[in-house]
């Protein structure tokens, strides 16, 4: 099962960032935003109003880790149908290779990607701006690295219903996108209209959202047992079905 | 020499559609075998469920004694397979693709740098995938196809889309391959290379096997009349050609006259004939039924798009 994951997965990652946009788009595109965003709003941070400051805080950093995790996602779900439709998963099923083993190497790849866009984030966030000094960094870079690992599941689900690889970013983008205005990032939860207070509750984010928030602020694992339960459902509910749907041509 | 795949009675639909329709062949050990038809035919479900990349709806299917729906794993060590319109990740490099395939199997794979010369490879090692040029690409499928030294090679239209001289230059590895005591198994709606590459051919059209043979015995049986165009201003060559042994027809327009017979005599006969009556000729040329004529033949309709 493992023969050939590490070689496979070495290669995706090189031959993604081998992609014009590939490294810019993942990578640097968070990171600046994210520093863009600190020095703007940190600058009416200084000012007295408290909403603001804690949204650079904790919001922010949050924001921009959700970011590198959904574009990790619609990656996913572009490359996946790339391959689908240029018959490049045919080609690799036709070997050896257990059909688990080729997308786990992408599952991978991009657990890398997300890791090291956090980590030049973090970094960039130090020099340039001095984010929480308490923040437990490995911490989040392991709860950032699951949060994504639960989505990247859902990835395989729009990556099974996308008709063209043409349709793919945008179709993702529809799906994945949105949900960040109601995972209770930039209004509290328990400010939304009930019927709203509904539909977050089974979205997925809300929970990546909820454990970041959480973890970055310094609060104990245990105290996110919930979130970790909800992504391992969404996980094993989006992996089961995927495996049912998933088509390799 | 054995039977290295065997296939009876196997059936595959999509939907309302029947692709394969009750197919059954065997593919001798060493031999080049062809698949041959029209787009659409049923050549590459055929091949892929032969490879276990497809389960046919009914049928049983045995390659290398192995069921290849069931043990395709254990098959995957042991063949080869060229893909029909398959592509590698655009910016894989060549080496890159050789090594990785070289890593997937569990007996020791063939020097890959070497496979790259043999196929005239080498100096694009470090070249993208998608910056080869259609024929480089075919020879990295068929290195690729060749790196676990597998006992069978499976090529799906490889030549399709190549120029005469890449096409050509396939041909010959292709033969390579089986001078090495390999079978190949390969498809084509190519008659040109079916009739230059394949020891022997099934024609297969709408799903089902239409004949079997060598593609010499499938000419003989099928359109065992030749043809002799010649001109000459002799007064007495129509009447002489009329009474040569196997001839069916003689029809002429001015000097030019068109003898047609059965079997291989027919030339000699004509030669003999022109010879033994001194008739002067100033133009001689045959025309020999092929397998595209065999084709036309068997399912009144031409091959080419």
């Amino acid at each position: 099962m493992l023969r050939g994951l590490w070689k496979l997965t070495w290669i995706e990652i090189k031959v993604f960032l081998r992609e014009p946009l590939g490294a810019v788009g993942t990578i640097a595109v968070p990171v600046l935003l994210f520093l863009v965003l600190g020095k703007i709003l940190g600058r009416g941070a200084a000012l007295p109003s408290l909403g603001a400051s804690r949204f650079v805080r904790v919001g922010l950093p949050v924001f921009a880790s959700v970011l590198i995790s959904l574009s990790a996602v619609l990656s996913l779900v572009t490359i996946i149908s790339i391959y689908r439709e240029g018959g490049i998963l045919k080609r690799l099923r036709a070997t050896p290779l257990r059909p688990q083993t080729i997308l786990s190497a992408h599952v991978i790849a991009k657990l890398i990607f997300t890791a090291s866009t956090l980590a030049l984030m973090i970094l960039a966030g130090k020099r340039y701006d001095p984010v929480g000094v308490a923040v437990p960094l490995f911490s989040f870079a392991i709860a950032l690295v699951i949060a994504t690992w639960s989505i990247l599941s859902i990835g395989f689900v729009i990556a099974s219903i996308v008709p063209t690889a043409r349709f793919a970013q945008p179709i993702g983008a529809v799906i994945l996108y949105p949900m960040i205005g109601i995972c209770g990032l930039f209004v509290p939860i328990a400010a939304l209209p009930p019927a709203v207070r509904g539909v977050t509750r089974v979205l997925p984010l809300t929970y990546v959202v909820s454990l970041l928030q959480g973890i970055w602020s310094g609060e104990a694992w245990s105290a996110h047992l919930g979130d970790l339960a909800a992504l391992v459902v969404v996980f094993v509910v989006c992996t089961t079905v995927s495996a049912k749907i998933f088509r390799w041509e | 020499m054995g039977l290295v795949i065997e296939v009876s009675g196997i059936h595959k639909s999509y939907g309302r559609t029947v692709a394969v329709d009750e197919v059954s062949f065997g593919v001798e050990e060493g031999e080049i075998f062809g698949l041959i038809g029209p787009n659409g035919a049923g050549k590459t479900t055929t091949m892929e469920c032969i490879e276990g990349l497809r389960k046919p709806d009914r049928g049983v299917i045995s390659v290398l004694g192995l069921d290849p729906f069931r043990q395709v794993y254990k098959l995957q060590e042991r063949i080869g397979v060229q893909l029909q319109q398959a592509q590698l990740q655009k910016r894989i490099k060549v080496w890159e693709a050789v090594d990785l395939w070289a890593s997937l199997y569990r007996k020791k794979a063939v020097d890959g740098e070497r496979l790259l010369e043999q196929l005239g490879l080498a100096d694009k090692r470090e070249s993208w995938f998608m910056n080869l040029s259609g024929g480089q690409k075919q020879r990295l499928f068929i290195a690729l196809a060749l790196i676990n030294d597998p006992e069978v090679v499976f090529l799906d239209e490889l030549t399709t889309g190549l120029d005469p001289q890449s096409r050509r230059a396939i041909w010959e590895l292709v033969r390579g391959i089986r001078d090495r005591g390999k079978t190949v198994f390969l498809t084509t709606h190519l008659m040109e290379e079916a009739e230059r590459l394949c020891d022997r051919v099934a024609i297969i059209e709408h799903g089902r096997i239409i004949d079997m043979d060598t593609p010499k015995r499938l000419v003989d049986r099928h359109c065992p009349e030749r043809s002799v165009v010649l001109t000459t201003e002799d007064p007495m060559a129509e009447e002489r050609f009329g009474s040569i042994p196997g001839v069916t027809a003689v029809s002429r327009s001015e000097f030019q006259f068109i003898i047609r017979g059965m079997g291989e005599e027919l030339v000699t006969e004509v030669i003999v004939c022109l010879s033994e009556n001194r008739i002067r000729v100033t133009d001689f040329q045959t025309i020999l039924p092929n397998l595209e004529d065999v084709f036309l033949k068997l399912t009144g309709q031409s091959i080419r798009e």
